[in-house]
């Protein structure tokens, strides 16, 4: 439905000061395609920096790509950000307490794109109502009636996925949308984009780096570092066998209680800097299976399994180029499930 | 140790402690005893933190985990004293139980809520050190890392002289992980993992007997997360600290603690260790917690979280302050406030009357204790004035 094509963004940063100043080219993303569907959400993971929420921003037109199309429906938008793409595609921020207005009140919030928009269908009160319902905030004129401030992070999170909603948008575009939550209600609002992807049919897009959290709730998750797509998958796939090692590593750190023996990381140090990436695959300084070939070309996107593509050499067979898929273990190794789970009564 | 209004006591249990107990609970280094905290005065105060009693045995690693203004780091903060304005302690006591013996005394047992600001000083930094979850703000953005090593040893450690104050602050680096040459950076101009690192060497300087870890990670992405964290429980273990390790994210503390301590709406509501706890939760909120954490394996099925949101401190609920989304519910929840006590047949303790006798857990929690626990390494190396680095 919504769809990036070669997305690249880059940003001029100032660097010294004085008689040594100069301006550097700091590469966010670089040539990044994702395609969000009806009904499903996508997720992309990474760290900080990795460009995912720049990606994000590309798609909701905040950001204009150095290069690259954003496509709704198979056509290409305009440079300019109109009324009528805002009207399909909206953006939830990450820190609900930023992106509300302290001073209005949540009947506010709601009420300007709905008037602006028109569509509340001459009612804007019942259209109010009917919003704080679609968000399970029940009931909704205990809620329209307060002020951010006496909202907790999960309600004022769910008023602005609701504000979001208002326009009747046909694409969400959640950025870290729980991660300022406490752990407890994050799962809450997690499962409200699970029920507006099954029964209103949204493309969601959910940008976040915890991967258990991805795994949760999207049906495709793909992977960025350092700007860069390198994976991409449905996402139990991507999870239980992991092809490219940079997903290998994130797996091996994310906290994981099940795991019955300490965790061995795939590998260490730090991502490298945007300003010069380094040649060849920005993933290999750090990466345990470096070869040549990973330090000289950047590595083509094959694809190793169904729907389960990858951005690495490893995958890619020197003499034809035909997919391999050897060589490369799973990081992680199934456990046996949860003990609460299995002794649960019936 | 002494004079006026010195309370430096010797606690029965101190003077005649074992060696080193790996059970951690014979020998406590920091002994929390009915320790609240209120914000603010009179009627409008708020009960951050209730009556809780924690003990942290030497050289162990105890996790607090709670919600943001569940009152864990109020906690930390009160029992050494790092508190600000306007909180007040309102009760209890804060036993360190000291290893050192300087020339020959017996082991000290110094009560932190009652000590001057000459004991504190004496033991803060040197025997109980901190790290905080935003190196940014702890350190000093205008000068390097090296003077700020600089300061601390020439402060602690005046014996020594500036070069072998390099050296040690350099050692230091290396200990976790970083070159000596970054004493001559900025923190600004280090990575947010460079920085944790850079003050965690700083709180190992003086070889502390206690490390209080407030989110020490938080801010960190996983990867470096988990390195920095590998790398504090292997000087953990060679360095003998114990460690009070306080987060919102359970299942990391799953895998790093050997107990673990829920705290809920200023209250510590259940202790175990940790393998018990994430295996066989006896507490709702601990079991509710733990099914917050979507898993990283097998089939994925929809979880409900706790329905809710955590009280606002202003406003507790009468009764447990947990029972408004505690599904296992019964009539005694809304109305008495469930105490801290140890659970029959079993080293945990849990605050909730469903475990009274009164009522019948549910099944949920009540599941077996695991058998095969699984125990991180300790070996202690003894550490008495000289540090064996």
């Amino acid at each position: 439905m919504l769809e990036g094509r070669g997305l690249t963004k880059s940003y001029w940063v100032k660097r010294n000061t004085g008689l040594l100043a100069r301006r550097s080219r700091l590469h966010a993303v670089d040539d990044v395609s994702v395609q969000l569907r009806a009904g499903a959400v996508t997720a992309v993971v990474g760290e900080s920096g990795s460009g995912k929420t720049t990606v994000a921003r590309l798609l909701a037109r905040i950001v204009k790509p150095d290069a690259g199309d954003v496509l709704l429906d198979g056509k290409v938008v305009a440079a300019a950000r109109t009324r009528s793409f805002a009207a399909q595609v909206q953006m939830v921020f990450q820190d609900p307490f930023a992106s509300l207005n302290p001073v209005h009140k949540v009947r506010h919030h709601l009420a300007r794109p709905l008037e602006i928009h028109h569509t509340a269908d001459g009612d804007v009160e019942a259209a109010i109502r009917q919003l704080l319902h679609r968000v399970a905030l029940d009931p909704p004129a205990k809620y329209a009636d307060k002020f951010p401030h006496e909202l907790s992070g999960g309600q004022r999170q769910r008023v602005a996925i609701a504000r979001a909603l208002a326009v009747r948008p046909r694409v969400l575009l959640a950025d870290e949308p729980v991660s300022m939550l406490d752990v407890s209600i994050r799962l809450g609002v997690l499962n409200l984009l699970a029920d507006l992807r099954d029964r209103e049919r949204l493309a969601i897009l959910y940008v976040t780096h915890d991967i258990a959290s991805a795994r949760y709730l999207a049906d495709t998750i793909v992977v960025m570092y350092a700007g860069q797509l390198v994976e991409s998958a449905p996402s139990v796939a991507l999870t239980d066998s992991p092809a490219h090692p940079y997903t290998q590593l994130l797996l091996s750190a994310a906290p994981d209680p099940d795991r019955l023996e300490p965790p061995t990381l795939a590998a260490r140090g730090a991502p490298p800097s945007l300003l010069a990436p380094p040649p060849g695959c920005r993933f290999h300084p750090r990466c345990p299976h470096v070869m040549e070939i990973c330090k000289r070309m950047a590595p083509p996107t094959v694809t190793v399994a169904t729907a389960h593509a990858a951005a690495c050499w490893l995958h890619v067979d020197s003499a034809n180029g035909v997919v391999d898929g050897v060589g490369v273990t799973p990081a992680t190794s199934p456990s046996p499930q949860r003990e609460a789970e299995v002794q649960r009564p019936p | 140790m002494s004079g006026p209004g010195v309370s430096a006591l010797t606690s029965p249990g101190s003077s005649d402690a074992p060696e080193f107990a790996p059970g951690g609970d014979v020998d406590p280094v920091l002994e929390i005893k009915g320790l609240s905290v209120d914000y603010g005065f009179g009627d409008n105060a708020v009960h951050a933190v209730a009556e809780c009693d924690l003990t942290l045995g030497r050289g162990r690693v105890l996790g607090l985990a709670g919600e943001s203004g569940s009152g864990k780091s109020t906690l930390a903060m009160a029992a050494i004293r790092l508190l600000r304005s306007p909180g007040v302690i309102t009760g209890g006591e804060v036993l360190f139980h000291s290893k050192r013996t300087s020339a020959g005394e017996p082991t000290p047992t110094l009560d932190l809520l009652a000590a001057g600001e000459e004991e504190l000083r004496a033991v803060r930094w040197s025997e109980i050190a901190i790290v905080l979850q935003s190196a940014l703000n702890a350190l000093n953005p205008v000068s390097t890392i090296g003077a700020q090593f600089d300061e601390l040893l020439a402060t602690h450690r005046p014996e020594l002289n500036r070069a072998s104050r390099r050296d040690r602050a350099g050692e230091l680096l290396e200990l976790v992980g970083m070159t000596a040459d970054r004493l001559r950076s900025y923190p600004h101009e280090m990575s947010g993992g460079m920085r944790q690192r850079a003050m965690i060497a700083m709180a190992l300087a003086l070889d502390p007997q206690v490390m209080i870890l407030d989110e020490p990670t938080t801010a960190l992405d996983v990867v470096t997360q988990r390195e920095i964290l590998e790398e504090l429980m292997g000087l953990r273990d060679r360095l003998g600290f114990a460690a009070l390790f306080i987060t919102h994210d359970l299942s990391l503390l799953v895998e790093f603690a050997d107990d673990i301590a829920v705290m809920y709406a200023g209250r510590l509501m259940e202790r175990a260790p940790a393998a018990s706890l994430f295996r066989a939760p006896r507490l709702p909120y601990t079991y509710g917690l733990l099914h917050c954490f979507p898993p990283m394996h097998g089939e994925r099925y929809r979880m409900e979280g706790i329905p809710g949101s955590p009280p606002d401190l202003r406003d507790l609920p009468p009764g447990c302050a947990f029972h408004p989304r505690c599904k296992w519910a019964i009539p005694q929840c809304r109305q008495d406030v469930p105490k801290l006590e140890p659970l029959a047949g079993s080293p945990r303790e849990v605050a909730c009357w469903l475990h009274r006798g009164t009522a019948t857990a549910p099944p949920e929690l009540m599941l077996p204790d695991p058998t095969a626990v699984r125990t991180r390494s300790v070996s202690v190396i003894e550490t008495s004035g000289e540090r064996a680095v």
